[in-house]
């Protein structure tokens, strides 16, 4: 089958740094992929190539099974839409919108209909004649991703596009944005650092670090089964417990306790004993009543307690370990206090603590 | 990795040519590369090739004779004259033109009302030509009518001050004007770096109760060192050019009391028909740039890389 | 001692914040009063002059003002002052400047305007350093360069000549007239030329840095909207950048204007800038001086970019400052 972008061994160096390194990546037809990182990770680079504004060192890009390696933005058959929005300050709506189609000669009544289209579809119809200075932050946005949408593009290119706006008005494009994608079926590339936008839109995520795709997975493979502590300590918030010890036999020793794994899916059979660490989210502890039935039990003293409403995180010690746990948002904790927690090996994560990888 | 045709595209699957790759962008930048490859580099080293030629009415590229224009320049006492006004010149007007420009940039910097008017007031005579200011002080400072004849009609009969009659002091008349024209653009400069300036530096100042005179010399000079620097090189290099103002004012008199290099340079190439000499001269101007511009360059922009 | 000083102050009265008279604030506006009367002084000693009589002007009290108004001096140094045999007085050399200024003025400022674009958004391999050889060129004393210039001048006017006279005979074969020698050297082109090049530093770098703020997004959406080189800089960056192409008129307008070397090197006598022959009236050693005339010659060459310089206000400090401005 054709991909919509297939990416293959791409190289990208400035002089001698290398920011993209073999990377090799496929994009279905309709599907909403995010590439999420922190940033430096070169995921913004990443889609910067892809549309074609940056040079890549070597390797290639096809789009619909095209070779666009070395072809122009504007003939990639991309829309892109920025994180500033960059609109035409001198122009108006409708000329932000057509400026493209104009480029590529397009008759007038079809770039009419065009504009009329994507109006509607975004719903700024009256704002056609403003120039972007009088228009909100949403607004703005939404203009941004009606210039990409007339230009009937396969690929959808976003550059951390909500990065921009308050938090409130993120939520609601970020519905928006995922209505748009059902209504188009278009293929959208999506950059992001806000594991949140990650989560809720990604057909698949793609973790960027140091300019290499770390983890590439639904978001439900990227939350559960990590494939490596960066990936593990990066999703997530409050992020990751992780407790260093050894894994002997199928079953994990830290200190003087031994918590037989029962239950964990080992992604290759473990063969030799090793150093591993294991990672338990700070959401999958129980505690009070539900205790009792986690395979593994532990006591653990409450080092501070943040009340957030709806929910409560504590910081706690097991051991020497610090730890945390998050509990229901009416759970009352005493610092000093110790209680006792239960965990289930099944939804934990082990790692390799030498190479960093899901064992 | 090696490029393997795929055969699904129309597009050009290698990589275009390196030079025609923003071929818009190389051509529309053929005067800028033009000016400074051809004009810049390349008169510069035809000149200072040609300061070591016999060349006279014309260049004489051929006749090359070692250090002997220089020899003759720096026994020239003319050239030595130029030399030494440049000096007291250079030296006094950068003295002066940073410390009226801060004085004054401190002096509006306290908030006060009016400030568009004043600037504008001590900014205007940057705006305008060399000539008019020469001349303009030339007629202010006339030893027949000007300024010494007002006082002295006033009654201080014995009031005395004629720099462009005296062949001692006339340096110091030309560098009235100099400042009277220069002082303001310093000053703006200096403004501009004391905005730059954290306002929570002034708060935590006067929070400790550190006087206001303090807090300039010892917390808001050594903060506004790059604004310094860049001033002095600029003041600097404006200093060697100075030319138009000395032929306006005293057209390098009484005699040749007033002479500067840049103009001793536009005699001996138009005047003189001792090209070899004007040539000679400018590589030294050119020197003294240098000297001035390697280590700003070095502190600026060499450090950076390094670090 | 703060009563004393009160009425002689020009500071400032009224609804000011608290201790308006303050010793401090005497100090300061009375400083700056100073201050700007040594700044007014000349402006105001050459209006004076050049509406006095010589009889007046002979009296000696170049402060006083004129006793009789008189505006012959102007008219005088407008259309009858002598430089040498040629009494025309300034108005040539007026027009001249004029000539001489708008072509510099736009060329020099079309062509940096692109270059500084071309640095600050299409970038090439060694583009970074022809842009810092500029920059330094801007420090390199002119007299080092004048001279080569002028032979550059003289050798392309006459290549040009030459290309242009082989199109003669044939031009004659079908009744027109030929093309005549074309001189860059000693003619207002090769000093427009001149300019262009002069001016090219501080205009790149002013441009440069201004199209260097313009969001790098906002150009790569121009990009992806199929927009090349010249679209995006006369569709994009050219309707924005209004404010700056004025800065830069502004700064052009005075420099050219004020200009007194090259006007003297790469001109002749009758394409003499205004400096000039502002210079040679005044300076001339024939005849009696006459002190009115030729401060009302100084101002009137003064007066283009005074009123630029009024009428720009911050504009005009804006461009001054981008070359204080490290790139």
């Amino acid at each position: 089958m054709t991909y919509s972008v297939e990416i293959k061994q791409l190289d990208l160096a400035f002089g001698a740094v290398k920011v993209l390194q073999g990377l090799d990546l496929n994009v279905s037809e309709g599907e909403f992929l995010v590439l999420l990182g922190s940033s430096g990770c070169g995921k913004s680079t990443l889609l910067n190539c892809i549309a074609g504004l940056l040079e890549i060192t070597d390797g290639q890009i096809f789009i619909k099974g095209k070779n666009v390696t070395w072809a122009e933005p504007s003939e990639r058959g991309i829309g892109m839409v920025f994180q500033s929005y960059a609109l035409y300050p001198q122009m108006t709506v409708k000329g932000n919108l057509s400026f493209g189609l104009k480029n590529a000669k397009i008759p007038k009544n079809e770039i009419e209909k065009r504009v009329a289209r994507a109006a509607e579809i975004l719903q700024i119809g009256p704002l056609l004649d403003r120039k972007p200075g009088a228009l909100s932050g949403g607004q703005r946005q939404r203009v941004a991703i009606g210039r990409a949408l007339v230009r009937d593009v396969d690929v959808f290119l976003f550059d951390e596009p909500l990065s921009n706006l308050d938090a409130k008005l993120r939520v609601d494009l970020r519905v928006e944005l995922k209505r748009l994608h059902n209504q188009l079926q278009n293929t959208m590339i999506y950059v992001t650092h806000d594991q949140v936008e990650a989560m809720t839109l990604a057909d698949r995520i793609a973790v960027m670090k140091g300019g290499a795709i770390m983890q590439l997975g639904s978001p439900d493979e990227i939350y559960n089964k990590p494939r490596n502590l960066y990936v593990a300590d990066f999703i997530g918030s409050p992020s990751m417990n992780f407790v260093e010890g050894h894994l002997e036999g199928g079953l994990f020793k830290v200190d003087d306790m031994v918590l037989p794994m029962d239950g964990y899916v080992f992604a290759a059979p473990q063969t030799a004993d090793r150093l591993a660490t294991i990672g338990i989210r700070p959401e999958h502890v129980v505690t009070g009543e539900l205790v009792p039935n986690a395979p593994l039990q532990f006591n653990v003293d409450v080092d501070l307690v943040e009340p957030m409403g709806s929910d409560t995180l504590v910081y706690a010690k097991l051991g020497q370990h610090p730890f945390r746990i998050r509990m229901d948002g009416q759970a009352s904790v005493k610092v000093g206090e110790t209680i006792s927690i239960g965990v289930d090996p099944s939804r934990a994560s082990l790692f390799d603590t030498a190479t960093e990888d899901r064992l | 990795m090696a490029v393997t045709d795929t055969g699904q595209t129309e597009v050009s699957t290698k990589r275009p040519s390196r030079l025609f790759k923003n071929i818009a962008a190389k051509i529309a930048a053929i005067p800028m590369i033009f000016t400074a490859l051809v004009v810049f580099v390349g008169c510069t080293l035809w000149t200072i090739y040609h300061s070591f030629t016999r060349s006279r009415l014309l260049p004489a590229p051929d006749k090359w004779v070692g250090l002997d224009n220089y020899e003759r320049l720096w026994s020239e006492n003319r050239w030595l004259i130029s030399i030494e006004n440049l000096a007291i010149y250079g030296l006094c007007s950068l003295v002066l033109s940073l410390t009226i420009g801060f004085v004054l940039a401190a002096l509006l910097d306290r908030k006060i009302r009016f400030e568009n008017t004043i600037r504008t007031i001590i900014l205007y005579p940057f705006a305008l030509s060399f000539v008019v200011t020469g001349l303009a002080w030339q007629w202010i400072l006339n030893p027949e009518l000007g300024l010494q004849n007002t006082v002295r009609n006033i009654g201080w009969e014995s009031f005395t001050f004629d720099p462009l009659n005296n062949a001692d002091i006339v340096i110091y008349g030309v560098l009235i004007a100099g400042i009277w024209q220069g002082s303001g653009f310093v000053m703006v400069l200096l403004l501009a770096g004391m905005r730059g300036i954290d306002e929570d530096v002034w708060k935590a100042s006067r929070v400790e109760g550190i006087p206001a005179w303090k807090t300039y010399i010892f917390i808001v000079i050594p903060m506004m060192r790059p604004v310094f620097v860049t001033a002095l090189v600029i003041i600097s290099a404006g200093i060697i050019k100075v030319y138009d103002l000395v032929v306006a004012q005293t057209s390098g008199g009484p005699g040749i009391a007033s002479e500067v290099p840049a103009k001793y340079v536009i005699e001996k190439m138009f005047q003189a028909q001792n090209l070899g000499l004007g040539f000679a001269a400018s590589t030294m101007m050119l020197l003294s740039v240098l000297v001035v511009l390697i280590p700003w360059a070095y502190l600026e922009f060499g450090g950076k890389k390094n670090g | 001692m703060v009563d004393a000083t009160v009425n002689t102050q020009s500071g400032p009265r009224g609804p000011k914040p608290k201790k308006a008279l303050s010793s401090t604030n005497v100090i300061i506006y009375g400083t700056l009063f100073v201050v700007c009367m040594y700044y007014l002084l000349p402006l105001y000693v050459m209006i004076v002059t050049s509406l006095k009589g010589m009889p007046e002007v002979r009296l000696g009290n170049i402060f006083g003002p004129p006793v009789e108004v008189t505006f012959q001096p102007w008219v005088k140094a407008w259309s009858e002052a002598c430089t040498g045999i040629n009494c025309e007085g300034l108005s040539r050399g007026f027009w001249n400047s004029v000539w001489i200024l708008v072509p510099s003025v736009i060329i020099s400022i079309a062509i940096a305007s692109v270059s500084g674009y071309a640095l600050a958004n299409w970038r090439f391999k060694g583009s970074e350093v022809f842009f810092t050889i500029l920059i330094f060129g801007a420090f390199i004393p002119y007299q080092v360069m004048i001279y080569p210039i002028v032979i550059l001048l003289r050798e392309s006017g006459e290549g040009i000549t030459s290309v242009l006279k082989a199109f003669n005979p044939m031009l004659e074969a079908m009744g027109f007239e030929g093309f005549k020698t074309f001189r860059l050297m000693g003619s207002v082109s090769g000093l427009v030329i001149v300019h262009t090049i002069f001016g090219m530093p501080i205009l790149t770098l002013l441009f440069r840095n201004y199209f260097t703020s313009v969001p790098e997004e906002l150009f790569k959406a121009a990009r992806v909207d199929g927009a090349g080189f010249w679209g995006i800089y006369f569709r994009i960056m050219l309707p924005m950048s209004l404010p700056i192409f004025v800065v830069a008129m502004i700064l052009q307008v005075t420099g050219i204007w004020n200009d007194f070397l090259f006007g003297v090197i790469y001109t002749k006598p009758e394409t003499y800038p205004m400096t000039v022959q502002l210079n040679n009236i005044v300076n001339s050693v024939q005849g009696v001086k006459e002190y009115n005339v030729n401060m009302a010659a100084t101002l009137l060459t003064g007066l283009v970019p005074l009123v630029i310089y009024f009428a720009s206000g911050k504009l005009f400090v804006r461009g001054i400052a981008a070359g204080a401005v490290k790139g």
